[in-house]
């Protein structure tokens, strides 16, 4: 703390730092890297052990691939922007129950419309439905948490909270699952868990056009995100409309969960996985890193398992249920390794 | 200038804290808060900066209601340093102090805001840190390290043209005990870079301090507070007499001129 530098404008270091670069350099090769690996297991996936009709296993498997890359895409940058708005990085909207209301939306509409009804629907109303109800339940959740920010942003009311509803609607989908009939509870079953094998030719490029547009929007929002992060009051005094910019993100996280959850189910760790490894990866929180680098992660996470299962194991299905203990027991380890979550929050 | 009107104002779902509060803060000078705990001085900036909504009254700032006007043209000319420093997100002292170019830049920093930046790091005595992450840090040259993004975000007012016709005038920094985790050294060189801050730039700066040393030494100005109320406003050597100070913190204080410098001492 000497003197105010008075120092001619070329003299004073504008370029990058050293530092500067070869974190920016690490970063590249990590996206890199990323991108090889899933583009050799996205060939795989696709070409390997091709007999038959050659045009319509493409189509297929074409198809399959896309729906893998909409929901990982999905299911990344809903979580990073969970996680930035929550400023906590153990809650992805799974955690919060948004999955599991999903999951009672299709229950309760087989019980009361009948597993006909539900079924012959066009998929893009019965989308259109799950994104109306995920968005309300954004809402609700949103207000509660900006009711905790304005308290002390206590994040682990918000785990409870969400650990509460999440029972809450899995009790409510048993309750209805009652009613069912037998045979309508097997289409419920499908509705539910058997997309990954098949994803419908109708929804795909509708759930595309609605991850591409909720991705570009959070990358435009990158910098805003940046500034979110460091909390309500530092974004306040930045200027940032803090209320607002938290509302959109939770819009958007739930058009974004139920895009990803009605393309291949409920999958509830693997943004937690996404966002994280990218995080740990990339070494920084600057969103036009860490929103891009997650999908690849999600993505590559998904391919891989399903290429795993379906080559080596012949289990083409079980995908969702994989991610899901991987990324469980992933979810462990941070939370012991951590130690204790404080209530100011646990991005670090 | 910032000018509090009438302010009342209450924390959530709590009693409250600040009663009709009237204070000018003035350009060109450092105004210290003091007051004993509890007496509302982080409430009343926190009010002034925006970040809690008074119940009753106004803040003007430049003559404006604060709140009328757009966040981004407030947060150009006005930075606020909190008390608590810890974030959650791994950033380096360089990312966090560019951050505070936000309202000017909307996230695309040009070289210069990137000298000022460097500037302000410099200022703060944190050049050979500029790349540490913020949580490698102590809590001084984290708090330091804040204490640069306040001043880099109000910071060349003066060369870069609002865009979008914004206000202009004036910067204003809105301290919240910025020497908390600082030792004696570090307390004093920021203390001299807000002075000269006020004299060389027309600043209005507002700190909130606990030590009434720091606040005899250093400040142009004085408002104490006590109970939610402003109980003494004017020129330093008007406030920080034993006689306030003795009844603002009920306990007795001697103030002394030694070599046109005023000591405050008092009896444990």
């Amino acid at each position: 703390m000497t003197t105010t530098p008075v120092r001619p404008e070329a003299e004073v270091a504008l370029a990058p730092s050293a530092a500067e670069r070869r974190a920016t350099a690490r970063r590249w090769r990590v996206v890199l890297v990323l991108s090889v690996l899933l583009l050799a297991g996205a060939a795989v996936l696709t070409l390997a052990g091709i007999r038959g009709d050659l045009a319509f296993v493409l189509e297929l498997r074409g198809r399959r691939l896309a729906a893998l890359v909409v929901a990982g895409v999905a299911v990344g940058v809903s979580t990073v922007l969970f996680q930035t708005v929550t400023a906590n990085r153990i809650l992805t909207p799974g955690i919060m129950g948004f999955d599991n209301l999903y999951v009672l939306v299709q229950t309760v509409a087989v019980a009361y419309l009948g597993a006909t009804a539900v079924v012959t629907a066009d998929v893009r109303v019965r989308f259109a439905v799950e994104v109306v109800v995920l968005m309300g339940f954004a809402l609700l959740l949103h207000a509660l948490v900006m009711r905790r920010a304005a308290g002390r942003g206590d994040v682990l009311v918000l785990v409870l909270v969400g650990v509460v509803l999440g029972s809450m609607f899995t009790s409510a989908t048993l309750l209805a699952s009652r009613v069912i009939d037998p045979n309508d509870a097997l289409t419920l079953q499908d509705l539910l868990f058997a997309s990954f094998g098949s994803p419908d030719r109708q929804l795909l490029p509708v759930a595309a056009a609605v991850v591409a547009a909720g991705t570009v929007l959070a990358l435009r929002r990158a910098a805003v995100l940046d500034v979110i992060a460091l909390g309500r009051e530092p974004a306040v005094g930045l200027g940032v409309d803090h209320a607002r910019e938290m509302r959109r993100a939770f819009l958007l996280v739930a058009v974004l969960v139920a895009v990803s959850t009605a393309l291949v189910g409920p999958l509830t760790f693997l943004g937690l996985l996404a966002a994280n490894v990218a995080r740990e990866l990339l070494a920084t929180h600057r969103h036009r890193w860490t929103l891009p680098t997650a999908c690849l992660v999600a993505v590559l996470a998904l391919v891989l398992a399903q290429l795993v299962l379906e080559r080596l194991l012949g289990w083409g299905t079980a995908v969702a249920v994989v991610i899901d203990v991987v990324g469980g027991l992933y979810l462990l380890l941070l939370l012991v390794r951590q130690g204790r979550p404080t209530s100011r929050g646990t991005l670090l | 200038m910032i000018s509090a009107r009438g302010v009342c104002a209450a924390h959530e779902g709590g009693a409250r804290v600040l009663h009709d509060v009237d204070v000018d803060v003035r350009p060109g000078a450092v105004t210290a808060l003091i007051g004993p705990n509890g007496a509302g001085k982080s409430t009343l900036l926190a009010v002034m900066a925006r970040l809690l909504e008074p119940q009753e009254g106004v803040v003007l700032l430049d003559g404006q209601d604060v709140r009328a006007q757009k966040g981004e043209h407030v947060a150009r000319r006005m930075a606020v340093l909190r008390q608590d420093t810890h974030l959650a997100v791994r950033l380096s002292v360089r990312e966090l102090v560019m951050l505070g170019r936000f309202p000017h830049t909307g996230g695309r920093p040009t070289p210069h805001d990137r000298r000022l930046a460097q500037e302000a790091i410099e200022e703060v005595a944190l050049a050979e840190l500029a790349d540490r992450r913020l949580d490698q840090l102590s809590g001084g040259q984290r708090q330091r390290a804040h204490l640069a993004m306040a001043l880099c975000q109000v910071a060349g007012a003066d060369v870069s043209a609002a865009p979008d016709g914004g206000p202009r005038d004036g910067e204003h920094l809105l301290l919240d005990e910025p020497l908390a985790a600082l030792d004696v050294k570090h307390s004093v060189a920021i203390m001299r870079l807000l002075r000269r801050r006020a004299a060389e730039r027309g600043a209005s700066v507002v700190v909130v301090v606990h030590d009434i040393g720091f606040a005899a030494a250093h400040a142009d100005h004085v408002v104490a507070m006590r109970e939610g109320r402003v109980v003494a406003d004017g020129p330093t050597a008007d406030v920080m007499t034993a006689a306030v100070l003795s009844d603002l913190y009920d306990t007795e204080v001697e103030v002394h001129d030694l070599g046109g410098r005023r000591l405050v001492a008092y009896h444990g």
